[in-house]
């Protein structure tokens, strides 16, 4: 199985690759469009109420209005959200006004008195031309069900599972708990559930299923269904792909360069993946990896080493005890 | 809207999909702004000073749609010579009297119609209906008599200048200009507008002005009765355009009948007349047969043409009976008992402690609703508890707390704000004791007719005449909704035939019907609110989803889509139209139902004596009006002006820049030591209180958060009451992001942790820097999630037109910390009222202009007698210690 030439790495069909017939359904995904997303977490409530998730997190984290941190066991969408000084395509947010943004920040002084707003007026003057800008941006992460998934290759148990929609699931009842999946995924994504007490499937592995028991019914993800903007939508991935391209080739034609898609590439280093992000600005500032690499990838190398290494012990041992008879 | 209504939101990211331009207008930087092309940050409670200057922008540039103008609204009629404006009087119209705080409006009638101003001051007792005109007024189709409604309206916003704006709104010139441009460039024969607003627009002193002004941009614009145009209410609950169609409000009948008035309304045919007013035109002429069969889905077989269909049943008004004036009424011991069905006043009002210390004084209160909220469980856990204030031992309010079904535990219809209603099915049973309010109501009903059973006293009559018979079903026997919407929707009394058409209903008491704007919803027998097709499968207006009043309409006033001889102003704008060929001579066609007589040609003039429908002639598209016109200028039916004018929130930093009356004049002002307001310019310490704060909802949670804080999924999104403030704000002061930090108002002290975001900028204002703080209103002391409440900042100050709270707006004073507790935290904040000169002189100047300017009346209410009560005596509050400390 490990040397298999593509299985580890670069493009294939996920599904077939892992041993379906010809007629299994087409390979299922996400194509998630951050430039409509409106960060209304319709998405992480909807996931976590039809795949009966807990809620864990009662505490404000004041980081703009991201109060779920991050993907994990208990939080299978996860909206960003991300406050920056950035300008998006055409929009003018028009937000500070030059008289009186105060550039030479900190700002200690009082503000409000008719010599702090000259000297505010006059300070801010510099850089001609030159506007004060901000935006906004809001994505809704979720697990990415990688063509190449190292969660699921890692699992020793075969409770990870690549279905015939070519997704990656885990089945409560076989996991374990051993955690071996936890620090292969690149993502970040799979976890193990820590609680809260009476929680179901304390201590196993949890993830999105891209709602699996959905699919079989032929029903969209509760979280793309939930989405009112259509940012998240679901589909064939392949139609995904053509999707993404045509939207991305549209705002840059409006102007917004920065517009970009992340893991719709069947050649990066997870082979493409299941979740396609169109993004608005780097990888990392919504904190996604911006080169993510299958972390089994290099296991043929590795058992490859590993066999030439023990071959060597092996020879070097038996010349070992012949040198002793000898 | 992304923020509130992010489902309804969808259709905006749509348009913008399609080359729509968003503009997004807001003192904060939101979900909406983060999606918007273009974000322009204003003062908060400055927006009339906003619109007025793009009125003036439109006037003086004349891109007003000349022919739309000329012909579909009142910008032709001249206006009386008597009338004066705020100009003249330094932001008092003519008519003023400064004893009652009331205009007298003969002034501002059309010329010869003098004679007709109604003398009626008091709020919300009539619902107006539309301008009442007799004979014709003179007109002057060039627009260039002095007079005439659009060279009055030129005159009054000729000082709402850019930079007269900029200096107001704190908004740059730029900025406002584009908006100006974006605006009138997309409002042609070939473009329309859509404007949104929602209650940050309506819930000011001066709300009914905002959307005033707004409609009146929107007229001059051509953006009314067209596709694509319009001025859209964003409703806060899923059914508030049906709680006023079939209302939950004092002074309302079903079909926006007034509630009849005590004094003024002693018999049915006075009642009517208030309605009709007989010679008037327009379509309430039928004002008659919609009263009687209201009468008759009341009373049934007891109403009768002998006994005025029992008109004397219905419980009469006599004055302001608001949410408000209740609520103190409550406090002072005149009101006993309370329903609160859904609604969490404690949290979700205005004055939350004036909310809590009333309920705590009833007899009885009965809430329901789906958690034990904190209008159930104020006695023993509100803040006051713990200053002392309620003591739960002591505190006499016996509460019935009942378990409500929630939207999908019950079948019934929503009507959302295009007034389309929808029908929804019973997804689920309700758990346990949970039941509907159909249910609860129509029970409670049959106990207490079984109590009055036999009952031979005159009072008892209207409850054991009612017509109280709907069928019932399963388990619970719960009522039938679609029996309830069938005598909604009326029918034959003697063959029980549906009334397809309010035309149909008969004053004779041969027909009923509970709500004659509703007739036709049960059409034929069937359901027509349930109608679910497609709209890949129907033209793009959609006429065969839902059901939308009256007729069946998608669009009122849609005869304004096409031009004065019928045609549409372009084909991009077809709407409906006047089709020659139709009918027997010719018939109104379109993608819609025609907000006009079917057969009635452009070309028909009324005779001088025609009146009621009759009277409107073929090219007056306003039908509701008495002259069939728009209304830029409004001579009757407001309180506090025929034009919107720029005055300051009752609690501002600033001095109104545009005239010497500080703000509205005529707003309903409660004056008590209970009701504190912040001191604002022209007096004396409103540095005391130096920010402006604003409220709004998050996404994340629904109102008063009965629905989403007792939710573990939705609680955990927004766990906690916070404050947003600038990073400027937060160096000045202190704040520490994640921190925590106290709001003061002269009400109270809250406390919230802080969030420092570049989403709220300080602005510049009259040459001032103004810090803007931001609170969710969300929590209270229940649920999971718990938090102070920023409703209890506010103090009660109202619109007196509708009797809405000022509760988008007012001053505050921000400290780094949390708030002191019990006992502490009154004496913090009464050392606030100290400072600021409001702890002894409880009444704030309200006339600030002319000879009456500060003079002694100051509000509605005598203070009532209490041991902390001083009668207003000096203005400029002796205080040797207050706004020392900044």
């Amino acid at each position: 199985m490990i040397g298999g030439k593509n299985s580890l790495s670069g493009p294939v069909d996920p599904t077939a690759n892992a041993g379906y017939a010809g007629d299994h359904p087409k390979r299922k995904g996400f194509f998630t469009d951050t430039s409509i997303c409106i960060g209304c977490k319709a998405c992480e409530v909807a996931c976590k109420e039809w795949n009966d998730v807990p809620a864990t997190h009662f505490d404000m984290t004041a980081t703009s209005y991201d109060n779920s941190h991050s993907l994990n066991a208990n939080q299978w969408r996860h909206v960003a959200f991300i406050e920056q000084p950035n300008r998006l395509g055409r929009q003018d947010p028009g937000l500070r006004p030059r008289e009186v943004t105060d550039l030479g920040m900190p700002a200690l002084a009082p503000t409000d008195t008719a010599a702090a707003v000259q000297e505010h007026a006059a300070t801010a003057g510099s850089g001609e031309g030159e506007k004060p800008d901000f935006r906004w941006l809001m994505s809704s992460d979720v697990c990415k069900h990688c063509t190449h998934a190292a969660c699921l290759d890692v699992c020793p148990t075969g409770s990870l599972f690549r279905t015939e929609f070519g997704t990656v699931v885990v089945q409560d009842d076989i996991c374990n708990g051993c955690g071996y999946c936890v620090p292969a995924c690149p993502y970040g994504v799979i976890d193990r559930r820590q609680g809260p007490d009476g929680a179901k499937n304390v201590g196993i592995a949890q993830k999105c299923t891209l709602c699996y028991d959905r699919l079989v019914d032929g029903q969209t993800p509760a979280c793309a269904q939930s989405c009112p903007t259509q940012s998240i939508q679901f589909g064939d991935v392949d139609e995904l792909r053509e999707r993404a391209n045509t939207r991305v080739a549209q705002l840059q034609e409006a102007g917004i360069m920065d517009a970009r898609l992340y893991g719709n590439d069947p050649h990066d280093g997870v082979g493409g993946s299941g979740s396609i992000f169109l993004l608005l600005d780097e990888p990392e500032v919504y904190g996604l990896p911006p080169d993510p690499i299958v972390t089994t990838a290099d296991l043929p190398h590795m058992f490859n080493r590993a066999s030439v290494a023990a071959a060597t012990l092996l020879v070097g041992a038996a010349l070992a005890f012949a040198g002793r008879r000898s | 809207m992304a923020e509130a209504h992010p489902v309804g939101f969808q259709w905006v990211v749509e348009a913008k999909a399609r080359g729509a331009k968003i503009i997004h207008i807001d003192p904060r930087f939101t979900r909406t702004s983060a999606l918007a092309d273009t974000f322009v940050p204003l003062r908060v409670g400055s927006d009339i000073a906003f619109l007025g200057g793009i009125v003036n922008y439109v006037l003086t540039n004349e891109l007003d749609f000349r022919d739309y103008v000329v012909a579909y609204t009142n910008a032709a009629t001249i206006v009386s010579d008597d009338f004066r404006d705020t100009d003249d009087l330094d932001g008092l119209f003519s008519g003023f009297d400064p004893e009652t705080r009331t205009y007298d409006t003969t002034s501002w009638q059309y010329a010869t119609q003098e004679g007709d101003a109604g003398d009626d001051n008091a709020p919300m007792q009539h619902e107006t209906h539309g301008i009442q005109v007799d004979g014709d007024p003179p007109r002057d189709e060039t627009l260039q008599h002095p007079n005439c409604v659009y060279q009055v309206l030129k005159r009054h916003y000729a000082r709402y200048t850019p930079e007269m704006v900029a200096r107001t709104c704190g908004v740059s010139e730029e900025a406002f200009l584009e908006v100006c441009r974006a605006w009138t460039e997309n409002s042609t024969r070939d473009r329309t507008t859509a404007l949104v607003y929602s209650v940050g627009w309506t819930q000011h002193s001066v709300g009914v002005q905002y959307i005033r002004t707004g409609a009146i941009l929107q007229l001059l614009l051509g953006n009314i009765g067209r596709p694509g145009g319009g001025i859209m209410a964003l409703r806060g609950h899923a059914s508030i355009q049906g709680s006023t169609d079939i209302p939950t409000l004092f002074n309302l009948l079903p079909g926006y009948l007034p509630m009849p008035n005590a004094e003024e309304h002693t018999s049915l045919e006075e009642w009517v007349d208030s309605v009709r007013h007989p010679g008037a035109k327009g379509f309430w002429s039928k004002a008659p047969a919609y009263a009687v069969n209201l009468l008759k889905a009341y009373w049934g077989e007891a109403a009768t043409p002998e006994n005025d269909f029992c008109f004397d049943y219905i419980p009469k008004i006599t004055g302001d009976h608001g949410t408000y004036r209740t609520v103190l009424d409550m406090i002072d011991g005149k009101v006993k008992g309370y329903f609160l069905l859904g609604q969490n006043p404690a949290v979700g009002s205005a004055h939350g402690k004036a909310q809590r210390l009333g309920m705590a004084n009833l007899d009885w209160l009965v809430v329901r609703d789906l958690f034990e909220i904190e209008s159930a469980t104020f006695w023993k856990d509100s803040p006051e508890v713990a200053t002392g204030e309620i003591v739960p031992e002591e505190c006499a309010t016996e509460v019935f707390l009942m378990p409500a079904a929630s939207h999908v535990e019950k079948e019934g219809t929503f009507t959302q704000t295009q007034r389309m209603l929808q029908w929804r099915e019973k997804a689920v049973e309700p758990p346990g004791d949970c039941r509907s309010e159909l249910w609860f109501l129509y029970h409670l009903g049959l106990m207490v007719r079984e109590r009055l059973a036999g009952s031979t006293d005159e009072r008892d009559r209207p409850i054991l005449d009612l017509a109280w018979d709907y069928p019932t079903h399963g388990e619970h026997a719960e009522p039938s909704a679609l029996d309830v919407l069938k005598e909604i929707n009326g029918y034959d009394i003697a063959t029980g035939r549906p009334l397809s058409s309010f035309s149909e209903m008969q004053a004779d008491g041969s027909t009923l019907g509970g709500c004659w704007i509703y007739t036709g919803v049960y059409k034929d027998g069937v359901n027509q609110a349930a109608r679910r097709k497609p709209r890949s499968e129907q033209s793009w207006v959609a006429p065969e989803w839902g059901w939308a009043w009256p007729a069946d309409r998608r669009m009122l006033y849609n005869r304004a889509s096409a031009d004065p001889d019928g045609k549409p102003w372009s084909e991009r704008k077809a709407y409906v139209w006047w089709d020659a060929d139709a009918g027997e001579a010719g018939e109104w066609t379109g993608h819609d139902v025609p907000d006009f007589e079917k057969t009635k040609p452009p070309s028909y003039r009324p005779g001088p004596d025609d009146d009621g429908v009759a009277g409107i002639s073929g090219v007056d598209p306003f039908i509701m009006q008495g002259d069939g016109k728009g209304a830029l200028y409004v001579p009757s039916g407001l309180l506090d002006g025929p034009m919107p004018s720029h005055y300051e929130p009752v609690e501002s930093p600033f001095r109104n820049p545009v005239y010497g009356q500080q703000s509205n004049p005529v707003r309903k002002q409660y004056v008590r030591p209970g009701n504190r307001m912040n001191p604002s310019p022209p007096e004396l310490h409103a540095d005391v209180f130096p920010f402006v704060f604003t409220t709004s909802r998050l996404t994340e949670h629904h109102t008063a958060g009965a629905m989403s804080r007792y939710v573990d999924r939705l609680a955990e999104l927004q766990p906690e009451m916070f404050v947003e403030v600038s990073p400027e704000l937060a160096a000045e002061r202190g704040l520490d992001n994640g921190g925590w930090a106290t709001i003061v108002t002269a009400r109270a002290a809250i406390e919230a942790r802080v969030l420092v975001t570049d989403r709220l900028m300080p602005l510049r204002v009259e040459d001032q820097v103004v810090h803007q703080v931001w609170l969710p209103y969300h929590w209270g002391q229940g649920g999971i999630v718990t938090g102070d409440s920023a409703n209890d900042l506010f103090g009660i100050t109202l619109d007196p037109n509708v009797l809405i709270q000022e509760s988008k707006v007012g001053t505050c004073d921000v400290r780094p910390g949390r708030r002191p507790t019990g006992t502490d935290l009154t004496a913090f904040v009464a050392e606030y009222q100290r400072r600021s000169g409001v702890d002894l002189d409880v009444a704030r100047p309200i006339v600030t202009t002319g000879p009456a300017a500060f003079g002694d009346d100051c509000g509605d209410e005598t203070p009532r007698p209490g041991p902390d009560d001083q009668q207003p005596d000096d203005q400029q509050p002796h205080d040797d210690v207050s706004g020392d400390q900044r």
